[in-house]
């Protein structure tokens, strides 16, 4: 834009404190840098890459499926591997995975940036429906259950949609991307779980597009708690992340033993997975078979509709994955 | 004074789905300046339609609000005190949703 770089100069912005040279844009919070575009970038580019010579994340030759849903995290993740799998000859074959859950009109508008990743980096994209995934799609489940129910499909289905993609696709590994944020915030919520788990049942929780597609709709809690502690103090996103990693290495718990679901192959703590027996429902004609099993019975068709509705969602949101 | 404003992740929801906006905005009685502050409380009467408390927490943006004032992070300006000047270009990019 032109008069921009006299603008700035009038303004007498501020100059990168790593080159000294450009106007720094960021203020980085992990560090409280001042810094330029470009120096953040290298800066934010070669850690990663330290962090996956450090944890030896990949061997040449292998097929790694970028898990990618059109949101910042991973369109972030798709750029910076496919950057660095060039300038540091990983010899990866990298590749966009991603889930279309056969939504009418949900997906149009991130299946189309993840088509754009798709162009910009260069990177091959495979997108798998639940039709492939689990022979239903998410519009059918719904004609058959109704609108409200579908919470525990969504939830169930989408935590493992791009696993079972990628087994599908007979990747060696599915990479996926997440903000600080995210992360800060699970670790919290997993923490306050036992007096989440009570809140989430005596709390109305809207229905509506936030419950169903977000079923983690109270996170904003944590979130909001989590964004202004960081006005305070920037690094506390990273410091609680850091808490976390502490947590789960001292903890000395016995976790619990993971199987895998006798009918597909995936983990699974019971026979069947969650996924098999919401589908055996489904496929048997009883929907509602998987649904609030463990929380005892769940009432008849429309019975009691918005307490079932509740506890439903009160379940889902106890699950605390990303 | 002439501004661009831009908003973006989910924000420009609450403006009529309108990303952008060209904007000219008055000075109050004689003043030559307008900041930061001057600015939200404006967008807030004039371009937020509904929910606002999506974009503002106080008198200032709710904490997840990356503001940037010609590609620059308001941190690195004054935040709220930066001033703002004819043909600035203000973005407003909310990073709380859909990762
Ligand atoms: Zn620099
Ligand atoms: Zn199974």
């Amino acid at each position: 834009m032109e008069g921009e770089g006299e603008r700035e100069r009038k303004r007498g912005g501020r100059v990168c404190c790593v080159c000294n040279e450009a106007r720094a844009s960021v203020k980085r919070p992990k560090t409280l840098q001042h810094m330029c575009r470009e120096c953040f970038f290298h800066a934010f580019e070669s850690e990663i890459h330290h962090l996956i010579l450090n944890n030896s994340l990949f061997s040449p030759g292998e097929r790694v499926a970028i898990g990618a849903s059109g949101g910042k995290d991973s369109t972030v993740l798709a750029y910076v591997l496919s950057k660095l799998n060039r300038l540091h000859n990983y010899g990866l074959h990298l590749f966009l995975l991603s889930v279309d859950e056969g939504i009418t009109g949900y997906r149009d508008d991130s299946l189309q940036t993840v088509h754009r990743n798709h162009l910009q980096y260069q990177l091959p994209l495979q997108v798998v429906s639940y039709k492939d995934l689990y022979g239903w799609t998410m519009d059918q489940i719904v004609d058959v259950i109704g609108f409200k129910n579908n919470c525990t499909f969504c939830g169930v289905f989408r935590r493992q949609a791009l696993d079972r993609g990628a087994a599908l696709l007979k990747v060696d590994k599915l990479v996926t991307g997440h903000n600080a944020d995210d992360i800060a915030e699970t670790v919290l919520l997993n923490l306050l779980r036992g007096d989440v788990a009570r809140l989430s049942r005596c709390t109305s929780i809207t229905t509506g597009e936030d419950g169903i597609y977000s079923p983690n709709a109270y996170r904003g809690f944590a979130r909001e708690f989590i964004k202004d502690l960081e006005r305070i103090r920037p690094r506390a996103i990273l410091d609680i992340i850091k808490s976390g990693e502490n947590f789960r290495i001292s903890t000395t718990t016995k976790m619990p033993e993971q199987g895998t679901c006798q009918r597909c192959g995936y983990i699974s703590s019971q026979k069947w997975c969650k996924a098999c027996v919401l589908l055996d429902g489904l496929n048997r004609g009883l929907p509602k078979l998987g649904i609030g099993r463990s929380r005892g019975s769940v009432g008849s068709e429309n019975g009691n509709g918005s307490k079932v509705e509740k506890s439903i969602q009160g379940k889902q949101c106890g699950t605390l994955d990303f | 004074m002439q501004l661009t404003l831009e908003f973006g992740g989910g924000l420009e929801l609450l403006c009529d789905s309108k990303k952008i906006h060209d904007v000219n905005i008055e000075l109050q009685n004689g003043e030559d300046k307008l900041t930061m502050k001057d600015l939200l409380s404006w967008v807030r009467t004039n371009l937020i339609k509904e929910r606002p408390e999506m974009f503002m927490k106080g008198d200032t943006v709710r904490p997840g609000v990356l503001v940037l004032v010609n590609d620059c992070d308001w941190e690195l300006s004054g935040q709220l005190d930066t001033s703002l000047e004819e043909k600035d270009v203000v973005v407003f990019i909310s990073t709380l949703h859909g990762g």
